[in-house]
């Protein structure tokens, strides 16, 4: 089976690329990453600040059901295009990875799908592989906590 | 943690990617796989010491020559190495699908 997202980290380099194919008009793959409301609902974190616009910044917080803070990120946005493009910092408070450089790319492809592009550029080819071990380490954790929700609902 | 990186390091190299290539279609010894490049004999050699340090390349003996295979293991581990990241990713975007797709209809 072809994987919707694909993900290309050539070795050495401290870039990589993320390409994902909507079944969604640009319009809406847009407004899903420039909407406050919307970003919580998909990325499952709280949206604390939001500017959408060129010169703009952001801030995200995630707390888990006790308050303590497990993930608190924010960036500066330096060119906000709709339906268009995105380009904005990224950087991970109390994570010693460094800040990247995110360029989004919206391209619509019909009326009704579109394909995004994010180019991520790190610091260094370290920094880059350190992520990628991180999102896994994220991945795993989310995954469990999916389950917990699930198995307190059977309870 | 570091024994991956080095891997990782390992194949940052374009002649040691051409050489895990070269291998991968048939085990050669040293000579052999020095003959396909233009670089010199005793650098291909320190290529093919870090390729076997880092477990991808195996030495085997077979009569008086030493025949370089590819190891497959090592590879897959490499290959998998992203999987998770991109999982990741998956995940969160058809969240986004989902997510969307109730706001269309809801408009």
């Amino acid at each position: 089976m072809e994987h919707k997202t694909k993900i290309t980290a050539e070795p050495g380099k401290q870039d990589l690329m993320i390409i994902r194919e909507f079944d969604l008009p640009v319009e809406l793959v847009f407004k899903a990453h420039s909407d406050a409301g919307l970003i919580e609902q998909w990325m499952g974190t709280k949206v604390l600040k939001l500017e959408s616009k060129k010169h703009g910044s952001y801030q995200l917080e995630t707390k888990d059901d006790a308050g303590k803070v497990l993930f608190k990120a924010n960036g500066a946005i330096h060119e906000f295009i709709p339906n268009q493009k995105i380009i904005r910092t990224f950087e991970m408070e109390n994570a010693p990875v460094g800040v990247q450089l995110e360029l989004y790319n919206f391209e619509k492809l019909t009326g009704n799908t579109s394909k995004l592009t994010i180019h991520v550029l790190y610091e260094s080819n370290a920094l880059r592989d350190q992520t990628i071990q991180y999102g896994m380490v994220q991945g795993i954790n989310m995954a469990h906590k999916r389950l917990e929700e699930i198995i307190s609902k059977l309870k | 943690m570091n024994f991956r990186r080095d891997v990782f390091q390992a194949i940052a190299d374009p002649t040691r990617r051409g050489i895990l290539l070269l291998v991968a279609s048939q085990a050669m010894p040293a000579g052999a796989i020095a003959a396909n490049f233009n670089t010199a004999r005793p650098t291909v050699s320190k290529h093919l010491q870090i390729l076997t340090q880092c477990n991808l390349l195996k030495q085997e003996q077979t009569g008086r020559e030493i025949y370089y295979h590819l190891n497959p293991k090592k590879m897959k581990e490499i290959a998998d190495f992203i999987e998770p990241f991109r999982k990741m990713w998956d995940d969160r975007f058809n969240k986004l699908e989902a997510v969307m797709k109730k706001f269309k209809t809801k408009k």
